[in-house]
């Protein structure tokens, strides 16, 4: 029923979950791995009783194999992880990419290289973003800042998933995943599951069988179908999204994606009350990313810091932005700490200082 | 006056083309099988096939059924997907030894252990066919592979992996046989596996599965002829032929 929408109270992980539910998610296939533990452990309970699909594989390369296959049904399906079970994905991810399958992948991302920690981290900028699987290949990646945004951008994720036939992943961090906040939830009405979608799986009946893969032996069709698929990569550039905040008289823009961009979002209202004409572009989404209104700013003389929470990752995707008429600084906060919004003041006083 | 009278006529599952596999290989029989099953069962409109990484990748050019490709291994995971996304369809994964009981053994494993209402069509060679003959985890002891030039060596590789009887010890499998194409009485036996297989998908008993043991002259390095001696000399008797579990028929036992 259309009304006012209800507010609830949830972490980020349970937001994905409401937001896969309501978006129609027929099925999820997950692992467990901390910080993204509430996800399967919420839709375990959920989804049997929905009548959908829940299944705890024996390891989140299953898990990806099995979004795989109900992805090649055409059915809406989704896993979630975080960074070291992403990377077992990425062979599923590149298979899906190559078969053109729509399929969403949540990476809680934590700290790395390796076991790393279970805190927050965005040291899977390049993975999510630069196709973290073999082959060359892209997948929509959409960044939340707060748990309102996970829950709208899962819903999202599953719309750009069968608009592209690509994976999307949304990328959030252990901050995200644990962090507690309002939600206004909706209703969404989702396709019903054995919807015909013309390229599907769903037995052939009485049509000629359909052939979903990546594989192309023959002379010049591999060829054939990457220019197809850099087609459809370029096409996607229309779904930029970012915010933008106190740009216009800025004389130094932060650009920060996720929890990090929320962070520095309040780092730049701090300054703003101290006279300092800073602003805060936060890319919403990192595949496409919003290299257009980069460039736009950099037009404008703009100086340019990248905060992440990483050794610097997007910072290089900033610096080919504003390439013709600026360039990035670079402020990484080390994963294996969180930040608050008092870490970033200097760094970006600094940069104001050393530049004038 | 002669009549002529068809004694075989080509499945309508099966697409009428050349096939690319050797002379003398198996695999252009196994897929005979399961189309043969296939339309017996009344079920190819509604069969989805999870083709696998080997020399049967290409499986979507000659069985005329929805079908998408799995990573190396994966077959039984996608299976699950797929399952599980469309129950009311008639799924099954076609799979070589290496993707199969070496790369892909935890999805295999736990496929079966959770009982998904799949079929699996494992064929096995006894080596990985279209990389070129490397040893495969069912290469015999004693037997040369490009990757083991002196022969398998039980102190070094380990021994042959029995799939059929690991596959039957978990709770989920339904059904799992061993046979073989080397003989009509075997080709015969083969398909009454396959076709059982399908059959406890169908009533949503759990998991069937058949290892069909099956020729690679190439990479053997001997004539179909020799290829299909080396069945009954060498494999069978390190593989037996049977059926290791039914549980239809422990029902019918009460």
């Amino acid at each position: 029923m259309p009304g006012k929408p209800k507010r609830i109270l949830v972490k980020g992980n349970e937001a994905i979950c409401r937001g896969a539910v309501a978006a129609g998610c027929q099925c999820y296939f997950g692992y467990p791995i901390t910080p993204q533990n509430d996800i399967p452990e919420y839709l375990s309970k959920v989804m049997p009783k929905l009548g959908r699909v829940f299944v705890q594989a024996e390891s989140e390369i299953a898990a990806a194999n099995m979004l795989l296959g109900a992805a090649a049904c055409g059915v809406r399906a989704m896993t979630s992880s975080s960074s070291p079970g992403i990377s077992l994905k990425q062979e599923a991810i590149s298979y899906m990419a190559g078969s053109q399958l729509p399929a969403v992948i949540v990476n809680m991302s934590r700290g790395g290289p390796g076991l790393g920690d279970i805190g927050p981290s965005q040291g899977d900028y390049y993975q999510a973003v630069k196709g973290g699987g073999h082959g060359d290949y892209r997948q929509l990646v959409l960044a939340p800042g707060t748990v309102q945004e996970a829950y709208d951008l899962v819903i999202k994720a599953f719309d750009l998933a069968f608009a592209y036939r690509n994976p999307v992943m949304v990328l959030g961090d252990a901050i995200i995943a644990q962090m507690m906040e309002p939600v206004a939830v909706r209703e969404v009405e989702a396709p019903p599951a054995s919807e015909d979608l013309g390229w599907n799986l769903m037995g052939k009946g009485s049509r000629p069988p359909r052939v979903l893969k990546s594989l192309y032996l023959e002379d010049s069709a591999l060829a054939g179908h990457n220019a197809l698929l850099r087609e459809k990569y370029a096409s996607m550039e229309k779904e930029v999204l970012y915010e933008s905040f106190m740009v216009n008289d800025a004389e130094l823009i932060v650009v920060a994606f996720g929890s990090i961009g929320r962070i520095a979002k309040s780092t730049v209202r701090g300054l703003r009350e101290k006279g300092h004409k800073v602003g805060l572009l936060r890319p919403i989404t990192l595949f496409p990313f919003p290299s257009a209104v980069l460039g736009a700013l950099a037009e404008q003389r703009k100086l340019f810091l990248t905060i992440e929470h990483n050794l610097g990752q997007m910072v290089d995707d900033v610096r080919l932005a504003v390439r013709k008429h600026a360039d990035s600084f670079f402020y990484g906060h080390l994963p294996g700490n969180l930040p608050t919004p008092d870490d970033f003041e200097q760094p970006i006083l600094q940069v104001m200082g050393v530049a004038r | 006056m002669t009549q002529n009278k068809a004694v075989y006529s080509l499945p309508s599952v099966l697409a009428d083309v050349p096939m690319h596999y050797c002379p003398g290989c198996q695999h252009g029989l196994a897929h005979r099988l399961v189309a043969e099953c296939l339309e017996e069962l009344g079920v190819a409109e509604k069969a989805i096939c999870i083709g696998s990484i080997g020399c049967s990748v290409f499986i979507y050019n000659y069985l005329l059924v929805d079908t998408v490709e799995a990573p190396h291994g994966r077959a039984p995971a996608v299976a699950t997907g797929v399952k599980r996304a469309r129950p009311d369809n008639v799924v099954f994964t076609y799979q070589g030894d290496g993707d199969l009981a070496s790369i892909g053994l935890a999805e295999i494993l736990h496929c079966a252990n959770r009982g998904e209402r799949v079929t699996i069509v494992f064929v096995n060679n006894t080596v990985y066919g279209m990389t070129g003959g490397q040893m495969a985890p069912t290469t015999l002891l004693g037997q040369r592979t490009t990757t083991c030039p002196e022969g398998r060596c039980k102190e070094h590789e380990g021994q042959a992996i029995k799939m059929c009887e690991i596959v039957a010890g978990l709770g989920g499998t339904a059904y799992a046989a061993r046979v073989a194409l080397d003989t009509v009485k075997n080709v015969k036996q083969a398909k009454k596996a396959v076709h059982k297989a399908f059959e406890v998908q169908l009533e949503k008993k759990g998991l069937g599965f058949v290892e069909i043991l099956s020729t690679c002259p190439t990479n053997w390095k001997m004539t179909p002829v020799q290829a299909n001696k080396r069945i009954s000399e060498e494999m069978i008797p390190y593989f037996p032929l049977g059926v290791f579990k039914d549980v239809t028929s422990a029902e019918d036992k009460g």
